[in-house]
């Protein structure tokens, strides 16, 4: 597992969520412009994991956004450890993880 | 040596008991299986009940404001408040307070006013940095951060490994050699704040206790002033091994917990369960895994009980807790295991807590010093030989 997520983005159509398998993990959207706006993760509550996760985004977001996932059965503390990775790349979390950040997140000082 | 509950302690256990059941278990159902932590707001909210139950803080020596309660009625109120998913190593999500850093209670006045009453207040935290990637078995051989002496302070450099909070805590008390020559009597314990130049947590480390990670630590030329020796130059061994003696009592009252809840979903399921015509209960197989269960659990309990009264006696409890922290958390992974079997397939799944119990208590087996180390412990006192 890469620190960093290094996957190609993909669309985020029907199509594409509609391949996505059951399983749990994280997961990022990114706008149009590449800019990381949402990091979540499908958990042990989740319908069907990482697709139905996806579902929901996929309503809730108009078109032009991308996606990236990763089957990750930690998804909880990799889930948190992207939101540090983020802030301490870009000096923020993204756009819609700060509306609404987890409580207590951590600081890190990545290489 | 009788160790059932006084009236007081069974009014104790039935009142935590209550708070488990109501209060716990249903905010428990709508998180995350694998969640650690509660709502804030809920979070406030029982605090303010277990003020109002005596019980916050429960783990703070009376004289600096904890309740005034004896360790083994905590070592049974420990046991009740670890019966829930997240309570191997959340137990009722905290909200019953922490008593911060032991070592602390034992800090200069100094120390006490800017890190221990801030921490008992719940206004900082703190992390323990003691285990290096050179191992944590044997900490005082495999210490390998060092400080060096450096204008009035230390230069601290080196890692550390599996430490927990360190990326949430406001400050940490951190263990490097300070004398290469004296193994054990050159170790000295630091108290650093996480904003000094030169203290960087690196990385997460991601373990099978999936609902909180452990951390990386490194030091580059992290200079820190005399103020911040906790205890006496050289002297850190001690506070360390005093820390690691009492933690073990506690930890293996989690074991207990978990493993009494595995074992009463385990009863419950054998007695609905038919296959071939009979209920899983009536079953001579499903019978002795149960006994097993029992068995385990009593051991555990008693051997517990038995280091935590040696403690309260105030006499020398090193044996007892190693005998502890062995029974209670290989028996209880022993119980969390039969008890899946005796689900089958349903114990595989989230939807129950046995899968999340199961890889959280293998940890419990090497955490806080492994099974073999406890036995090497056991093994001095049998043969009647010293430490090395």
């Amino acid at each position: 597992m890469q620190l960093r997520p290094d996957k190609p983005w993909t669309p985020l159509t029907a199509e594409a969520v509609a391949r996505l398998p059951g399983q749990l993990g994280v997961y990022q959207i990114a706008d149009a412009d590449g800019a990381v706006v949402h990091i979540n993760y499908a958990g042990g509550r989740s319908r069907f994991g990482l697709r139905s996760a996806l579902e929901d985004e996929l309503a809730a977001r108009p078109a032009g956004h991308r996606f990236r996932v990763e089957i990750n059965m930690q998804y909880m503390t990799r889930y948190q450890e992207l939101l540090m990775l983020h802030q301490a790349d870009t000096g923020s979390l993204p756009r819609d993880n700060a509306a609404n950040p987890p409580p207590r997140l951590g600081r890190l000082s990545p290489r | 040596m009788d160790f059932d509950p006084s009236d007081e302690q069974q009014m104790l256990i039935d009142n935590v008991r209550r708070f488990v059941r109501e209060e716990i278990l249903p905010l428990e159902a709508k998180l995350d299986p694998d969640a650690s932590e509660l709502d804030p707001k809920d979070h406030a909210r029982l605090v303010e009940k277990t003020k109002a139950m005596g019980l916050y803080g429960i783990d703070i020596p009376h004289e600096f404001g904890g309740p005034d309660i004896d360790i083994v009625t905590r070592t049974l109120l420990a046991i009740e408040m670890a019966q829930h998913r997240a309570g191997l190593y959340a137990p009722c999500y905290g909200t019953f307070g922490g008593a911060g850093l032991a070592q602390l209670f034992e800090a200069n006045e100094d120390q006490k006013e800017r890190y221990l009453f801030p921490t008992l207040r719940g206004e900082k935290k703190a992390f323990f940095g003691l285990t290096e990637p050179s191992g944590g078995s044997d900490p005082a051989r495999a210490i390998r951060t060092r400080a060096e002496r450096k204008d009035n302070g230390w230069v601290i450099n080196g890692s550390k490994i599996f430490i927990s909070g360190a990326d949430r805590a406001q400050y940490g008390i951190v263990f490097a050699r300070t004398d290469a020559s004296k193994g054990r009597g050159g170790i000295t314990c630091f108290i650093v704040d996480h904003d000094t130049p030169g203290f960087h947590v690196r990385r997460v480390v991601h373990t099978l206790r999936s609902s909180s990670y452990a951390t990386e630590l490194e030091f580059k030329d992290c200079w820190v002033s005399d103020h911040q020796v906790l205890g006496e130059v050289n002297k850190g061994f001690a506070v360390a091994n005093d820390r690691l003696t009492r933690q073990r009592i506690p930890y293996a009252a989690g074991c207990i917990g978990v493993a009494i809840a595995a074992h009463e979903m385990a009863i419950e399921w054998s007695k609905m369960r038919e296959t071939f015509g009979a209920r899983l209960s009536d079953r001579q197989a499903i019978q002795w895994m149960l006994v097993d269960n029992e068995l385990d659990i009593r051991t555990a309990r008693l051997f517990t009980l038995q280091a935590a009264e040696k403690a309260r006696r105030g006499v020398p409890f090193r044996t007892e807790a190693a005998i502890a922290k062995l029974t209670a958390s290989e028996g209880g992974w022993r119980v969390v295991d039969r008890s899946m079997q005796i689900h089958g397939g349903m114990g595989m799944t989230k939807d129950l807590p046995l899968e999340r119990w199961y890889r959280e208590m293998r940890i419990r087996r090497v955490g806080e010093g492994p099974s073999e180390v406890q036995r090497m412990l056991i093994a001095r006192e049998v043969l009647g030989t010293s430490v090395r």
